[in-house]
């Protein structure tokens, strides 16, 4: 079972709520943090990294003893990755989306693939917890491929009995990467202008996805209604309300879990693990 | 003219409230043009609330589609694609899941019986609006699309061009969370950019990815607090880092619910708590923007 957890708008508590899970559910869990941007999950969680893995993108190399300079290779790149210009040919490693193609139409076998590293993604378990398993992808600084390394992440998918997906905020690829293919998807947004029109894309999203999905309303208190509304209308379920407290947020800052600064939070943790694995199911048994 | 473009990394900062802060000052002199970078989730409007006056679609990229009359099954665009995207159906046709094509086009050319359709895709709308503070460029990203970079390109380049027909002296550019695509779409040619962090753990650590970014492409920095005082150890930190990394201080933002009381009220603090202590920081913050050394260099042309 695969839970992926998403937001439209950055820095709503997709993050506190993902490691807050892993933490209060413990077991055979693995937490992968697809927000290969900017990832957090691993100021919360305290990983002990056993392994790391560099991510790859292909991008072509021309052998200019065999080249003809025919530019079929230019004819099919639709990035504008390789350029024959005369007797020389260019080619642009960060226009090029490792498609292949110019390698397949090459005549003379002039061109092969070499690897360039756009990121690396860490595996290991989580310090004080046996159990989960902890994965995280990182971006290289000026690459701009995200999807890559969120696949590569989510190639450790399924090992455990749940998985755990963080993802990045926003609509666009990285966050369908991340989403795409899971069981169930748990939006948190905040009770604001802004939380609510960024729910509504991601809400939109999800629904092109035909995924199962409920809201965790984060920082409750904070704004105004529009949200529950919202919610009510469009029959999201709220699993659970995490209030505008200042308690939580000064844990946050120190990188502290909430159930372990405020304990109570544990029990609650463990229900909305256990409502979300209930969304995922149930929903796919209406799907057959 | 100059650009100046809000950043931070980590999202939910407070990118948008400040832009919106910093949209009202400039404002004042009326020699600023702003544009929403953040395509993919864009909340500047609900503080804006531009009156579009122009809707232009954003088109970008093609999408592989089959065509099953000519499709014989041969298994080609399967072989040949590296995204996924092709699928075998019931009958052994073969399918394209939109959401996977890359847009790449090898299937299309090696397509042996040229059954794959290759139109141009719709990826979305971008708008020129007035509004209150003056014209603003914004869009909006088709849901799932990607090519957001292009779009974000796009915004900015318009932003630029009647920027420039209109002697405007300033752009005010509200960018995307995060470092990848349309991050770095987003820099590219700036002035400078102002990174908007918060003292915490995931703050400081997104906050100096992205310095890192903007240093990749040397692209002056700059640095403000907000909520500042939610943890002010965690503040220090981020002082500390800045000096290390020579990025200008501008301010540190104290927290204060008139942020959230305005973004209510689709304002900025500035417009409705105008003698906080807020706007007084947000005066001061524009203040030193203007005046730091990061937006001293003429950088567009």
């Amino acid at each position: 079972m695969i839970i992926s957890i998403a937001s439209g708008k950055g820095g709503t508590g997709k993050t506190t709520v993902a490691t807050n899970l892993t933490a209060a559910a413990g077991g055979s869990l693995a937490l992968l943090d697809c927000d290969v941007e900017e990832p957090n999950a691993h100021l919360f969680l305290e990983p002990e990294f056993t392994d790391s893995e560099t991510v790859d993108a292909p991008i072509p190399e021309v052998d200019m003893n065999l080249c003809s300079h025919c530019k079929k290779c230019m004819d099919i790149c639709r990035y504008g990755a390789i350029a024959v210009m005369g007797k020389k040919v260019l080619v642009f490693p960060e226009l090029c989306h490792s498609c292949g193609g110019c390698t397949l139409v090459c005549p003379e076998k002039a061109i092969k693939e070499v690897s360039r590293p756009i990121g690396k993604v860490n595996v290991g378990r989580l310090k004080h917890l046996p159990g989960p398993a902890f994965v995280q992808g990182y971006l290289k600084i000026g690459q701009v491929m995200a999807p890559p390394i969120i696949r590569h992440v989510r190639t450790h998918e399924g090992k455990k009995d749940v998985t755990i997906i963080d993802a990045p905020p926003g609509t666009s690829c990285p966050v369908i990467a991340s989403m795409k293919n899971t069981d169930a998807v748990l939006l948190v947004t905040e009770p604001t202008p802004f939380g609510l029109n960024d729910l509504i894309l991601a809400v939109e999203a999800v629904k092109l996805l035909k995924i199962p999905h409920g809201l965790v309303i984060n920082r409750a208190g904070m704004g105004d209604d529009a949200v529950y509304e919202y919610a009510k209308k469009q029959g999201v379920p709220i699993l659970m309300e995490i209030p505008f407290d200042r308690r939580i947020a000064s844990a946050y800052s120190k990188g502290k879990l909430l159930v372990d600064a405020l304990p109570e939070y544990k029990e609650k943790f463990i229900t909305l693990f256990e409502d979300l694995k209930t969304l995922a199911r149930e929903d796919r048994r209406t799907a057959q | 003219m100059k650009e100046l473009v809000i950043l931070s990394g980590k999202g939910g900062t407070g990118k948008t409230s400040l832009t919106a802060s910093l949209a009202t000052l400039a404002a004042r002199d009326s020699k600023a043009m702003f544009c929403d970078a953040d395509v993919d989730a864009a909340d500047l409007h609900l503080i804006m609330n531009p009156k579009i006056l122009e809707t232009h679609d954003f088109i970008s990229g093609n999408e592989a589609v089959i065509n099953p009359d000519l499709c014989t099954g041969c298994g080609q665009c399967f072989e040949v694609c590296r995204f996924d995207a092709v699928s075998q159906s019931e009958d052994d046709t073969y399918n394209i899941d939109p959401l996977d094509c890359e847009g790449c086009g090898v299937c299309v050319d090696l397509c042996p019986e040229q059954a794959i359709d290759f139109p141009e895709k719709n990826c979305g709308q971008w708008f020129a609006s007035e509004t209150r503070f003056g014209t603003m460029i914004h869009a909006r990203l088709g849901i799932a699309e990607e090519n957001s970079g292009r779009l974000v390109a796009l915004v900015r380049e318009e932003a630029r061009k009647r920027a420039q027909t209109r002697n405007l002296e300033l752009i005010l550019t509200d960018g995307p969370p995060g470092i990848g695509c349309p991050v770095i779409a987003s820099v590219g040619q700036a002035t400078a950019v102002l990174i908007v962090t918060e003292p915490s753990v995931s703050g400081i650590h997104d906050m100096k990815r992205v310095a890192e970014l903007a240093a990749h492409f040397k692209i002056p920095a700059m640095v403000c607090i907000n909520k500042y005082d939610l943890n002010p150890d965690q503040a220090r930190a981020i002082e500390e880092i800045a000096k290390e990394k020579g990025l200008t201080m501008v301010g540190k933002i104290p927290f204060d619910k008139a942020f959230t009381e305005a973004m209510v009220q689709g304002k900025s603090v500035v417009e409705t708590h105008g003698d906080s202590q807020a706007t007084q920081m947000m005066e001061e913050i524009w203040k030193r923007i203007n005046t730091s050394p990061a937006m001293a260099q003429e950088r567009i042309c």
